[in-house]
C-alpha cells in the first residue's frame, strides 16, 4: 500500500534534517578534525546520493501529474549528481574547489522546479505555500556553494549550506496533503468559499 | 623579551583551547536539542502521536509522525555521528593534537 504524499514528505525530510546535521557538525569541527575517520567524508554525500535513489519510486509511483513527475524526476537526478561529484572529491578523484559550483546549479535547478511546478499562488493552500517557500530558499541558498568556491576556509558559508537543509527540512515537516497555510485554503482547494 | 613570547603563546594555546571547547559544546548538543525540539512538537500537538488514540489507524500513521521522526534523527545524529566526533576533537584537543 502506497503511504500518502505528505508521508513520503515527511521521510524525505528526515533525511535532509540528517543530511543538514551532518553538514554542519562538519562546518562546526573543520575538514581536518572531520576527516580524522577515513569513512566520515563519504558520509553526506552518500546520503545525498541515496536520497536520490529514493526519489526514483517517488517519480515513478506518484504521478499525479506530468509535471509532478517531472519534477520529482529532476530533484531525483541532481541530488544523484551532487553526491557522486561529493563522493568523487572524498575519493580524490576530483579535486578542483570549483567543483562545489556543482551544488549551486544543482540548488538553483531544484528551486526552479518547485517554482515552475507549483501552479497555484502562494496562500492556495499550506502545500503551494511550501512549494514556493521552499523554491526561493533553494534558488537564495545557492549562493552558498558559490562563496565556498570562492572562499573554501570560511566556515560560515559551509554552516549556512548546512542550515538551508534543515530550513528545508523543517518546511518539508509542514507539509499536509491539504490543509490552510495563514488561516486560507482557497475553495478550489476544497476550503470553504 | 622570551617571557612575553611565552605569554603570547600561552594566550593563543588558551584561545584555540577555548574554541574547541565550544566546537565540543556544539556537537554534544546538536543532537539532543534536535531530540527535544521533537519532543516539544510532540507537546505542542498531541495528535500527531498515534499511540495515544490508535483507533482506525495504519503503519504509516504509527511510526511516520513527525514529531517521532525528528526524535528519531537526533538521537540518530548522537549515536552514530557525534559519538566518534567528539572523541576525535577531544584528541585534537590534547597536547598531541
Amino acid at each position: 500500500m502506497a503511504p500518502q504524499a505528505e508521508i513520503v514528505h515527511w521521510l524525505f525530510a528526515s533525511g535532509l534534517l540528517l543530511l543538514g546535521l551532518i553538514l554542519l557538525a562538519e562546518a562546526i569541527v573543520g575538514p581536518a578534525v572531520w576527516g580524522r575517520r577515513r569513512w566520515r567524508p563519504y558520509v553526506w554525500p552518500s546520503l545525498a546520493f541515496a536520497l536520490g535513489v529514493l526519489l526514483w519510486p517517488v517519480a515513478v509511483f506518484f504521478t499525479s501529474s506530468t509535471l509532478h513527475m517531472l519534477a520529482h524526476t529532476l530533484w531525483a537526478e541532481v541530488a544523484m549528481a551532487s553526491g557522486a561529484v561529493q563522493l568523487a572529491l572524498a575519493r580524490g578523484k576530483l579535486s578542483s574547489r570549483w567543483w562545489s559550483l556543482t551544488l549551486a546549479a544543482t540548488m538553483a535547478a531544484s528551486g526552479a522546479a518547485f517554482l515552475i511546478h507549483e501552479q497555484n499562488g502562494w496562500l492556495f493552500a499550506r502545500s503551494a505555500f511550501l512549494h514556493h517557500a521552499i523554491g526561493w530558499t533553494l534558488l537564495v541558498a545557492a549562493i552558498f556553494p558559490v562563496l565556498s568556491a570562492f572562499q573554501p576556509r570560511k566556515a560560515v558559508w559551509r554552516a549556512g549550506f548546512a542550515v538551508t537543509w534543515i530550513t528545508i527540512a523543517v518546511l518539508l515537516y509542514s507539509d499536509r496533503d491539504l490543509a490552510p497555510i495563514f488561516g486560507h485554503l482557497s475553495d478550489r482547494a476544497g476550503g470553504q468559499p | 623579551m622570551s617571557s612575553e613570547l611565552v605569554g603570547r603563546l600561552e594566550q593563543r594555546a588558551g584561545r584555540r583551547l577555548d574554541r574547541t571547547a565550544l566546537r565540543i559544546l556544539a556537537i554534544e548538543a546538536l543532537g539532543p536539542l534536535t531530540a527535544l525540539a521533537g519532543v516539544v512538537w510532540a507537546i505542542a500537538q498531541p495528535y500527531r502521536i498515534t499511540f495515544l488514540h490508535p483507533e482506525g489507524k495504519g503503519f504509516y500513521d504509527f511510526l511516520v509522525q513527525p514529531p517521532l521522526l525528528v526524535i528519531g534523527v537526533g538521537a540518530f545524529f548522537s549515536l552514530v555521528i557525534a559519538r566518534g566526533l567528539l572523541r576525535d576533537l577531544r584528541e585534537d584537543d590534547g597536547p598531541a593534537g
